[in-house]
């Protein structure tokens, strides 16, 4: 297609939970650097698909390489191979039992990929970045909805990772909240950060996606440009949806 | 009642400290075995949850009175006679009290921490894992500290259960409280006092554990 790297690379990917089938047959390439924002109706295995590529689901059939490694390789340290590729979530999940720092902190230091002081230093970076240095020992309870995520995300940033994924993340927030986590992400693909993300936010999604996959039933039923998708679709099902969210 | 007090008095409170003694051998011992109990519950390994599940199911379904009879009697006649055991073997009855409280308060505990696990978000397991963390440092980090804090009411009733429960020890004669106060009132024939003193013990000793306790749980819960 063209001369970028090939991040993600999915082929026939198959997941079942007992004996309904999730993703009947995906295959996709996703690009360093790239923007892709998921769309389609509950049900379609988009979140799945999402939690595939972290393995926070297993597989039933198919291949998913990141960076060249199939991610299901007997051997392969998950554990070290998910600090590259960070997940936020669509209910936060900050941990409670700690401060904002302390979230930040947990896993660099822990993964001893830098000492306290340096994470902690590296944190307050990234809690500039999304605007909440001031909630540094603040615990999770405390925060609003759309604090809580931006939190997330910079929690995430620490792992200094190179691949984001975003699972619905601004779907438990109240409305006027969206606008904030939305920014936050948009500064980050301007970054050239890799990012899937499963989203309803169409707007956004014409915004900041490279391409946009719309899924359905467990397949990609299009994929494409926002414009190509969004602006000009050609699948039946695809008009469908937008009719019914735009 | 004063003759109970001040001519038994002493006795009833060293056979107190012997209650002590076994509720506390047997909690220690039953917390560990709950922990692990509790842990093989909830892992994603199909044959430690069935183990775990079993071990709870007979424990919960066996009167604590018939283990006791089991371990004391059973298990030795079973090792010396049924297997025929070149050495006699015999367990004291400190230690088949603690191995009864240990297996009976084991079954609890680990019910209690299967459930404490089981009622944080899977959401925390999912973010610590996903940040690279493995299953077992998630696990003490992030997922146990918070269900502690859910669990500790349990506990508490259960250790508090668990020093009552001594009191079924009496049947295999362990020296702790009941069994000496029934030597009291053979000798005495004041069976209301005797009865009455022994119950009063019981309650001071359970309302300042249970004052620790809820002084324990504020403490844990400051500042959330």
């Amino acid at each position: 297609m063209d001369d970028r790297n090939v991040k993600i690379h999915v082929s026939n990917l198959k997941k079942c939970f007992g004996d309904l089938e999730v993703l009947q047959d995906i295959s996709t390439d996703i690009y360093e650097g790239e923007v892709v924002v998921i769309l389609g109706p509950s049900g379609s295995g988009k979140s799945t698909f999402l939690r595939c590529l972290n393995r926070l689901e297993e597989k039933t059939s198919g291949e998913i390489m990141i960076d060249g490694r199939d991610i299901y390789a007997k051997g392969l340290d998950i554990n070290k191979m998910r600090e590259d590729i960070v997940m936020v979530f669509q209910h936060f999940n900050l941990f409670n039992n700690y401060d904002v720092l302390g979230n930040m902190t947990l896993a660099p230091v822990m993964l001893k990929k830098a000492n306290k002081a340096e994470a902690e230093a590296n944190a307050m970076k990234m809690l500039e970045r999304v605007d909440l240095v001031e909630k540094a020992h603040v615990y999770p309870a405390q925060l609003s909805g759309g604090q809580k995520q931006r939190v997330a995300i910079a929690r995430a940033l620490c792992m200094n990772p190179d691949i984001m994924l975003f699972d619905e993340p601004t779907s438990a927030l109240d409305p006027e909240m969206v606008g904030e986590v939305l920014n936050v992400m948009k500064s980050l693909a301007a970054d050239g950060m890799t990012m899937v993300i499963v989203t309803h936010e169409i707007g956004f999604a014409r915004e900041v996606a490279d391409r946009i996959i719309f899924m359905d039933g467990g397949y990609i039923v299009e994929e494409g440009t926002p414009e190509e998708v969004i602006g000009n679709p050609k699948e039946a099902r695809t008009i469908d949806f937008l009719n019914k969210v735009l | 009642m004063e003759i109970i007090i001040t001519r038994y008095g002493g006795l009833l409170i060293k056979a107190m400290g012997q209650t002590l003694l076994l509720a506390l051998y047997g909690l220690f011992f039953a917390c560990i075995v709950g922990l692990i109990f509790g842990l093989m519950s909830v892992i994603k390994n199909k044959p430690c949850n069935i183990i775990a599940q079993v071990f709870v199911f007979v424990i919960r379904g066996v009167p604590m009175i018939v283990l006791a009879f089991f371990i004391y009697f059973g298990v030795p006649y079973f090792l010396n006679t049924i297997i025929g055991l070149g050495k006699q073997v015999t367990l004291t009855a400190l230690q088949a009290g603690t191995i009864c409280l240990t297996l009976n308060c084991g079954a609890y505990m680990a019910e209690i921490i299967r459930a404490g696990i089981q009622s944080v978000d899977i959401g925390q397991m999912e973010a610590g894992r996903s940040l690279g963390l493995s299953y077992g440092k998630t696990m003490r980090k992030i997922v146990m500290p918070q269900a502690i804090r859910t669990m500790i009411p349990s506990i508490i009733n259960q250790f508090i259960i668990t020093l009552k429960d001594t009191s079924i020890l009496s049947v295999i004669g362990f020296p702790e409280l009941v069994n000496s106060a029934k030597n009291v009132q053979a000798n005495t024939f004041l069976s209301f006092q005797t009865w009455a003193v022994v119950g009063i013990m019981y309650l001071i000793v359970i309302t300042i554990l249970s004052y620790a306790a809820k002084l324990m749980e504020r403490r844990m819960n400051r500042g959330r």
